[in-house]
């Protein structure tokens, strides 16, 4: 079931002075069982578009696509809860929405809500703990007691036990450590690759994004400027760059590369391929 | 005017900006946040802290700002010892600027703002327009003097905290991951702005951070693990082991990953900490062999 908009768009305070256009005539359509970054400047309307996608935001016009629903302005639609535990929206800093007195309650309240017996939602979440690299020894504490990090882990681990079959994270690896965030990344990768998950990611970081995304969308004031597969959006780093994007290191080292005079193939993506291919230059000239 | 504030040194044997004896913290008496650590920080230093999330970076940084009470050791700033009696001299050598911008407003005009620290300072009213004009240019929000810091970007709202930091003429400027709210642009803005106040002024700065290419511009790394002390030293030997990247959870730089795998293939680099180094060195490389 495709994830589609069509002629989207949002506007903030209609009618008032603050009145903004966030979203702006947006024709977009996610590609299923594929990891998408959604990247853009700040207010470039991210935000705003994949809050659209489990209807916490409604259109002001247009039509919103998600498995099989509408959205359109001003209605909610049918079955909203439904969607909702369809679509898990993970918010920046999501460790602010813990709230019970223990971890486990708390992963447990999702599915609970959704009508799941007592025993199954303990179940399905201790499965979504252990996912999120939280073993049994966190289960019976106060979620106050976690790290940040873990804390971060917990807040997911609560939307993967309503097991979504689409997942949109903003954010979510935002002031983590460079281990926390690759541990992040990769049960995101995880979740689609082997559980067929549509993941959407709203990220300013592009070594993830060109390690761990297929397709990227470029927002840019209020309208999806691009739409493309990762491989070809990092292949010519001008695209990043007239986009005022820093290309991730690997790219850049590449591209001074090739300015000093290095032969470097535009399908290098890996360090290992990139090193074979300086070293044989190297030494050619030897 | 302001000047007198900044008188340096220069040239007088350097003394330690931040010295830490067997410092040790505990939030609820049982675990220490922070356990035996010491490290000291020549003055004019650019030094990061390093770590996990929850290794206690941010700790040790609210203590030697002397917003934490310790529990044992000793913290020396500028010589002078962290206690009750010398917590005045102290604060008015130390500048800290936190993670979210949001919670360090109080004014309702950024010049409102920056005047805050002043007049707590009781700097005579005549001279505070002068003083909040030269720090508000140096951060680049002249234009922004009489504006309401809710609606700035959180980049321009962190650049107002530091140039009210700045107000108070601090010799030690501590960043407690200041960049990390920031989207690309508001992070490299602010990693500009502190270089230029360490390169131009050489302020000592502390800065707590992820970001592995500040890492490796710094002069000194301090990393900590589960409260401890691993190592501090210059980045080049932090990030050389291997096995203590992976224990503490540390990234290394791009062109040291690099480095590492053209070693497996004959090509050695002295140079890895930075890309435009490791670059310049392979042309080298390539003219001579």
């Amino acid at each position: 079931m495709p994830i589609a908009f069509d002629k989207v768009s949002h506007i903030y305070s209609a009618g008032t002075p603050y009145e903004f256009k966030a979203l702006d005539d947006v024709d977009l359509e996610f590609s299923e069982g594929k990891m998408t970054a959604v990247i853009g400047q700040t207010g470039s309307g991210k935000s705003t578009l994949v809050q659209h996608l489990n209807a916490l935001l409604l259109p002001s016009s247009g039509t919103v696509r998600v498995m099989d629903r509408e959205i359109t302005a001003g209605t909610a639609p049918k079955g909203l809860k439904k969607l909702r535990g369809e679509v898990g929206l993970i918010f920046q800093f999501p460790e602010y929405q813990l709230f019970e007195e223990t971890v486990l309650k708390d992963v447990s309240f999702g599915p609970k809500n959704f009508g799941v017996s007592e025993e199954e939602a303990q179940k399905r979440a201790k499965e979504a703990l252990r996912l999120c690299g939280l073993d049994e020894q966190y289960d019976e504490r106060s979620p106050l007691e976690l790290s940040g990090g873990q804390k971060r882990r917990a807040a997911i681990a609560g939307i993967l036990a309503m097991d979504p079959q689409v997942l949109v994270l903003d954010e979510p690896t935002a002031g983590l450590d460079p281990r926390g965030t690759e541990e992040m990344m990769k049960l995101f990768r995880t979740l689609n690759t082997k559980r067929g998950k549509t993941v959407i990611i709203v990220t300013h970081d592009m070594e993830q994004v060109f390690v761990y995304c297929d397709e990227v969308v470029v927002m840019a004031d209020g309208k999806a400027a691009a739409h493309m597969s990762a491989r070809d959006f990092f292949a010519d780093s001008s695209i990043c760059r007239s986009m005022n994007i820093l290309p991730p290191a690997i790219i850049r080292t590449c591209d001074a590369l090739r300015e000093a005079g290095f032969d470097i193939p535009k399908e290098i993506n890996t360090t290992s391929a990139l090193a074979k291919c300086i070293a044989r230059q190297v030494k050619r000239h030897g | 005017m302001f000047f007198f504030f900044y008188v340096y040194n220069k040239g007088v044997p350097a003394m330690s900006a931040v010295e830490v004896k067997n410092l040790t913290f505990s939030y609820d008496g049982q675990t220490n946040a922070v356990e035996d650590v010491g490290f000291s920080v020549e003055k004019g230093t650019y030094c990061t802290i390093v770590g996990r999330n929850g290794s206690g970076k941010s700790t040790a940084a609210k203590l030697i700002a002397g917003l934490l009470d310790k529990k044992s050791g000793t913290i020396l700033i500028d010589g002078i010892a962290m206690e009750r009696e010398n917590l005045l001299e102290i604060r008015r050598k130390i500048g800290i600027v936190f993670q979210n911008p949001d919670n360090q407003f109080i004014g309702s005009t950024v010049r409102d703002d920056i005047a805050f620290g002043l007049e707590n300072h009781c700097v005579p009213q005549a001279e505070m327009d002068g003083i909040i004009e030269h720090f508000a240019a140096e951060v680049g929000m002249t234009s922004y003097l009489e504006s309401e810091p809710s609606r700035l970007s959180g980049g321009q709202k962190q650049r107002v905290a530091i140039a009210g930091v700045l107000a108070m003429a601090p010799e030690i400027l501590i960043f407690d991951e200041a960049t990390s709210m920031l989207d690309p642009q508001g992070k490299d803005r602010i990693k500009q702005v502190i270089r230029t106040l360490h390169e131009d002024r050489s302020l000592t700065i502390l800065s707590i951070t992820h970001d592995i290419e500040e890492v490796s511009m710094s002069d000194q790394v301090v990393l900590l693990d589960k409260g401890k002390l691993v190592m501090s030293d210059t980045p080049e030997a932090v990030f050389s082991s291997e096995d203590r990247i992976r224990k503490t959870g540390l990234d290394i730089p791009f062109s040291m990953k690099l480095a590492k795998e053209l070693k497996r293939y004959g090509v050695r680099l002295d140079e890895t900490l930075r890309i435009e180094g490791a670059v310049e060195e392979l042309c080298r490389l390539r003219s001579t062999k």
